[in-house]
């Protein structure tokens, strides 16, 4: 339990988001709100293991600064994301779409999880080696009481 | 069949080794870009050293046309920028250079101090038609031909080598298709 606190206290204290340093004043909370969803789907191209809101980058602040602008021009989220793929490739979503491309991505994992429970399922139908019922000759059972007495 | 399928995890298991360990020599910040085969992109801004003077992409003239990205604040466009000046002297490509996200007086404080490869430098502080070129950062260099698509984009910086394995198979290609066009 004092370990569970201690790992939440860490995750917690590095988990502070970079855009909370950016002042961007919306006009509606729900153009914030739709804000800070794009900036945590979209990836960070020059820092790629973190999204928008997470980098300190300077791309990053520049991208953040873009979808604010766009969010201002009155664009929807799908012509938000659309604008970054076309500058950056489909690398900028860290859920990618559904294409050819992507569907070990997205169907791999669910394919794995498919083969795993074939394989236990044919395990367990197996059914198990008989056991022969062992007895023990009256040499063995003298023997045996034999052991369990010295013990 | 049943020693076949003994096996099976064995393969997998080399399959996979494989996969993973050719991953481990692939340069993360190799991506394709989404802007080859594109229309370099529209914009208005002004050259470095010319303040007052307004730019467009109509102004990105030349049969083959290199962009290259740079800033002061760039190590690596120190270590490129000897190349970029004897590829300029060549007089094979138009080069431009795009100053990304950089201070004018510093830029144009460097261009002095070390020499001007470029015809013009685009000047663009807050990296707008950087985000519209994709870029992520310095140094990255883009081949533009005669009609304004972009063919090819590098990141990373130019030498001897680059320029070599990278950009001439390119440049051939364009100076090949400017040829057959002027034949036709």
């Amino acid at each position: 339990m004092k370990y569970l606190i201690l790992i939440m206290l860490f995750t917690f204290t590095f988990s502070a988001q970079a855009w909370e340093t950016d002042t961007y004043v919306f006009n509606d909370e729900v153009t914030e709100i739709r804000y800070k969803s794009l900036v945590k789907e979209l990836r960070c191209p020059k820092c790629q293991n973190q999204n928008l809101a997470d980098s300190n980058s300077p791309i990053a602040a520049d991208l953040r600064r873009e979808v604010f602008e766009l969010l201002e021009q009155g664009k929807s989220d799908g012509e938000i994301v659309d604008f970054m793929v076309k500058r950056y490739g489909e690398f900028v979503l860290y859920r990618p779409k559904v294409s050819g491309l992507t569907y070990v991505l997205w169907f791999g994992p669910a394919l794995l999880l498919l083969v795993g429970v074939v394989v236990v399922v044919q395990i367990l139908r197996k059914k198990p080696v008989k056991k022969e019922a062992v007895v023990l000759s009256e040499e063995q059972k003298d023997k045996l009481a034999q052991i369990l007495k010295d013990k | 069949m049943n020693k076949i399928i003994r096996f099976i995890p064995l393969i997998l298991f080399v399959a996979l080794g494989v996969i993973l360990y050719r991953g481990l020599s692939l340069n993360p910040s190799n991506l394709p870009s989404a802007l080859v085969g594109q229309k370099m992109p529209e914009f208005a801004l002004t050259q470095l050293l010319k303040p007052d003077v307004n730019l467009t992409e109509k102004d990105l003239t030349g049969d083959i046309k290199l962009l290259n990205v740079w800033g002061t604040w760039c190590v690596y466009c120190k270590y490129e920028h000897p190349y970029l000046v004897d590829i300029a002297q060549s007089g094979r490509v138009a080069l431009y250079g795009l100053n990304y996200k950089d201070d004018r007086i510093d830029a144009t404080q460097w261009l002095k101090d070390y020499e001007d490869p470029y015809q013009f430098s685009i000047f663009d502080p807050l990296g707008k038609l950087g985000i519209e070129l994709g870029v992520t950062a310095a140094p990255e260099t883009f081949v533009i031909d005669s009609k304004g698509f972009i063919r090819m984009k590098y990141v990373g910086p130019i030498d001897g080598k680059v320029w070599k394995e990278k950009f001439l198979p390119i440049i051939e290609k364009l100076e090949g298709e400017i040829k057959g066009e002027t034949a036709l």
